[in-house]
């Protein structure tokens, strides 16, 4: 911006365009540079987490037994079994969260799109959000510690988890739920009343559906968030190596549970079990975040 | 106004079609009634009303009943505590009958762990946000960002795996020499167990640094997407350099977004449990100021205490320790959004 | 079962903002009013305030009152739903359900309301639609999106839409400011069509339109801007257009033509 040459050293005849000073230009190729680099900076270690994981998480995953058993009766050094308790564990665990929270984060995100506008209940709603979704999941666990186990005085459970879990999802599907609503045209709403549509109608018949897709997404999105949570696990319900359908009692073993524990068997098959494990999850995860994006395709409102 | 003059009111959805009658639905005007001030509310929408708002009041009262729970449950360990909370460097919380336990150590390395984090994830994370908005080709932005956002991803397990069992031995040459060469900083000094066992703050810090960059680089970004065109445009006929057009437009308008961004980081941070539960060994002995220490954060001290969860006074001491970082990251998340929608109202 | 419409004493807000006043006019039952006026002039917030949609509006506000046949539609015990479906309303930006079918929405206004006899439904979509003038090119795609019509058969979807309920009132807001010539011709045709059934209140900014399509015509106007609109005249179209009583109509109308 500033011009370094004096006057009398400019040539007799101007260039045609201006010239840029070199400190300007250094500066700029500096910057361009250094945010190029922080990028690439970022994309190492998911390359390296994944190709940790890939390495290491393969083999015990491509053994026959490994979607179809549970490590029961292993000892530390014996090599094989499955992840199928796990699996039903996070399974189940992450449905019956998704079950509970998403009516209740649609219906959150309703109020505060619809009714609540700009009321001091409304802007209160959405504050409490906003810190539900910056909660620790290790407190949603001891919170669900202090009130479903020590005052309710029920045992630990997979079901206890399942509340932290709630928790952490909630959030997620209210904020879905407000952008996607907040992207319906007002046109529709206003058409529906026109036709003499009460509100409620409105919303449920058109407005919920024309919005459907992205919740859909962002739902599924959730659910991948809150497959992977550890924390809250480790102190709501035991771990078990073998299978356990039910949510209600006794140890049940899920995939973040696996991975943490396994981690405490010193031996090859250990780690062997703690990296398939891992890959699995991660295979979940992903698998899940594919699914989102098929849904939102397969349910996007369609204009042909 | 009553039930009896609602349905009298409503035949169109007492009676499906009277709509489309020629009558239309219209029914014979009652005279109006005297009570003139009240307004009709179908029984539909005020239901619908009532449990909307419901939910709402629901969210409130749910953080209310998680700090009133925690406080509950923390107020009889608390009382019988021997020694004293906030600055006692002890924690014996196993015997109901002797409780002992204090957070100062605690709060020690929580905070480290999220400071090295935060001085390492801000600085990324603004370069990644001006690479994808203002510098990335326009088609690749986006899956680039993609990309980012994939570290949200992984679960936190699997961060303190590949933190402790990967990045460590890789890592540990640069505490080596940082603990030679500046050893004097008191920052930089031999901590708790020796350097190289990477199992301390140091290490902790760059993988919680890895698991915030998508949540700084998230909001960031965001915001400095919104910089009105007509702003950067302006600065681009004046025959500004990139650099200097998101020095004197970007930089102004988004900067509030960044902090913002950056303090939801730090919370996370601060309440981010499984990785450092696995990354940093638990030791006998107190830390110091070093980033070279290994220790516990509240979130990481109280999982490992679930295995000695098993009665009320005990789990009280840790609900203590829950409670107290239940209130940190709501106060930073609080001050986070406030400063977050604050973007973009700069002076500037 | 067309009806007339008195407004008495009509004064509009928006929060604080004062944007109609004192707005008295009677449309009579079984012809068609227009609307006209400079932008901002509030006739769609006359026009919205007929059928309650003006207090959707969060912090808008009516005072005075809306006569349909005689009785008020802002009396403290009638339900604005069922103002809404007897008056009905076109919008200035063809609004189809994008989640419906063509025929679903169609009858839309039927189905929310509970109707589930499938045939009748289809007798209703297609009457409906035919008396739009769109029978002959949907009826082939019945199940189609709504998003999937040009624009114009998009506005005239809408227009079955609102004639589906049969509503004893039509209020349609610059119905064809988005369309092209021919898509115009066709719904002014449709209107004065409808209006052997409907009373029907027009907004437009084309005088050709108001001049062609209305009975009688309403000029609104501005004294400032940030003041509120108010009406000026409302006489028979013919009258308006060759010879208004005001000087102000006059000029409004002499300069669009001019
Ligand atoms: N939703 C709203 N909130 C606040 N003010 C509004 C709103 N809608 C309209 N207004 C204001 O009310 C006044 C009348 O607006 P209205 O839309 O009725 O004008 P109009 O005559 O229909 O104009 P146009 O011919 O451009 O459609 C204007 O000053 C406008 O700014
Ligand atoms: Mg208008």
């Amino acid at each position: 911006m500033r011009t370094d040459t004096a006057d009398v050293e400019r040539p007799a005849t101007a260039p045609t365009f201006q010239h840029i000073g070199i400190g300007r230009r250094l500066k700029n190729h500096t910057a361009t540079g250094l945010f190029t680099v922080s990028f690439l900076v970022a994309v190492v270690p998911l390359l390296w987490v994944l190709y940790t994981l890939l390495s290491r998480g393969l083999v015990p995953m491509l053994s026959a037994d490994w979607w179809s058993h549970s490590f029961y009766g292993l000892l530390p050094n014996d090599f094989g079994g499955g992840i199928y308790h796990a699996l039903v564990g996070t399974i189940e665990q992450s449905f019956v969260a998704a079950v509970i929270s998403v009516p209740l984060g649609v219906t959150v995100g309703v109020f505060l799109i619809e009714y609540g506008k700009d009321s001091r209940l409304a802007s209160t709603a959405t504050f409490m959000v906003d810190i539900l979704s910056g909660l620790p999941s290790i407190v949603a666990g001891l919170f669900v510690y202090a009130l479903w186990i020590t005052t309710f005085g029920f045992p630990k459970s997979g079901f206890a988890v399942a509340l932290s879990l709630v928790l952490l999802m909630l959030p997620l599907v209210v904020r879905t739920t407000e952008t996607m609503l907040r992207i319906v045209p007002d046109d529709l709403r206003e058409a529906s009343y026109a036709l003499g549509v009460p509100k409620w109608k409105t919303i449920l018949k058109v407005v919920l559906p024309t919005s459907l897709s992205g919740i859909l997404t962002g739902v599924m999105l959730g659910l991948a968030r809150i497959m992977g949570e550890t924390a809250p696990l480790l102190i709501l319900v035991g771990y078990a190596r073998s299978i356990n359908f039910n949510l209600f009692s006794g140890p049940m073993a899920s995939l973040p549970l696996t991975i943490y524990t396994e981690r405490k068997t010193p031996t090859e098959a250990g780690d062997a079990r703690m990296w398939g494990a891992a890959l699995t999850l991660v295979l979940v995860i992903m698998l899940i975040n594919l699914l989102a994006t098929l849904i939102s395709r397969l349910f996007a409102v369609k204009t042909k | 106004m009553t039930d009896s003059t609602k349905s009298e009111r409503h035949p169109a959805d007492a009676e499906p079609g009277a709509a489309a009658a020629p009558s239309g639905p219209q029914d014979p005007k009652t005279p109006a009634e005297p009570r003139s001030d009240s307004k009709v509310v179908r029984i539909g929408d005020r239901v619908f009303h009532s449990v909307a708002t419901g939910s709402g009041v629901f969210v409130i009262a749910l953080i209310a009943a998680i700090g009133l729970f925690l406080l509950i449950r923390a107020i009889p360990s608390l009382q019988a505590n021997e020694v004293s909370f906030l600055f006692s460097r002890e924690w014996q919380a196993g015997d109901p009958d002797n409780l002992r336990f204090g957070i100062i150590d605690l709060a020690w390395i929580t905070v480290a762990s999220s400071l090295v984090a935060l001085v390492l994830a801000m600085p990324t994370a603004f370069g990644i946000s001006l690479f994808l908005t203002q510098y990335a080709p326009r088609s690749l932005a986006r899956p680039f960002a993609y990309v980012v956002d994939l570290l949200a991803a992984v679960p936190s397990v699997i961060y303190g795996l590949w933190g402790f069992l990967v990045l460590t031995p890789v890592i540990s040459p640069v505490a080596v020499w940082l603990n030679t060469n500046l050893g004097w900083i008191p920052l930089f000094a031999d901590g708790n167990i020796p350097v190289g066992t990477g199992s301390n703050v140091f290490v902790a810090g760059i993988v919680l640094a890895v698991m915030i960059l998508p949540i700084i680089t998230g909001v960031t970004r965001e915001v400095f997407e919104r910089t009105p065109t007509v702003q950067i445009e302006g600065a681009l006929a004046l025959g500004a350099t990139k650099w200097e057009v998101v020095r004197t437009t970007v930089w102004p308008f988004g900067r509030n977004g960044f902090i913002g961004g950056s303090m939801l980081g730090l919370g996370r941070a601060l309440g981010e449990t499984v990785a450092l539960t696995v990354i940093l060994s638990a030791t006998q002995e107190a830390p110091s100021y070093s980033i070279f220490d290994a220790g516990a954060t509240f979130a990481s001290k109280i999982a490992l205490g679930s295995a000695e969860f098993n009665n009320n006074m005990t789990v009280g001491a840790y609900i203590s320790a829950g409670l107290v970082l239940f209130v940190t990251t709501f106060a930073v998340n609080a001050l986070a959004r406030w400063i977050e929608g604050r973007s973009g109202k700069g002076k500037e | 079962m067309a009806k007339r419409l008195d407004i008495q004493d009509l004064n509009l807000h928006y929060g604080k903002f004062h944007a109609v006043q004192d707005v008295s006019l009677q449309v009579h039952a079984r012809g068609v009013t227009a609307f006209i006026g400079p932008s901002g002039c509030g006739k769609s917030t006359v026009l919205r305030a007929l059928n309650r949609m003006h207090e959707v509006i969060a912090g808008a506000r009516v005072e005075g009152k809306v006569l349909l046949d005689g009785e008020d539609v802002y009396a403290s015990n009638v339900d604005p739903v069922q103002v809404r479906r007897t008056i009905g309303m076109v919008f200035q930006r063809a609004n189809p359900f994008p989640t419906m079918s063509i025929r679903d929405n169609v009858v839309a206004g039927l189905k929310l309301a509970g109707e589930k006899n499938k045939k009748h439904l289809d007798e209703v979509a297609e009457r409906s639609l035919r008396s739009a003038n769109l029978w002959e090119e949907v009826k082939d795609r019945l199940n189609k999106p709504g998003g999937s019509l040009s624009g114009g058969q998009q506005q005239r979807l809408c227009i079955a839409r609102a004639v589906a309920v049969q509503p004893d009132v039509l209020l349609m807001d610059e119905p064809c400011s988005a369309l092209d010539p021919i898509s115009t011709l066709a719904i002014e045709d449709l209107i004065a069509e409808l209006k052997k059934d409907y009373t029907i209140v027009i907004v437009t900014h084309n005088m050709q339109q108001a001049a062609r399509v209305s009975d009688q015509t309403a000029f609104f106007n501005l004294r400032a801007v940030g003041e509120p609109g108010q009406l000026v005249e409302i006489e028979e179209t013919g009258k308006i257009f060759s010879n208004p009583n005001q000087k102000a109509t006059e000029d409004y109308i002499s300069g669009r033509f001019g």
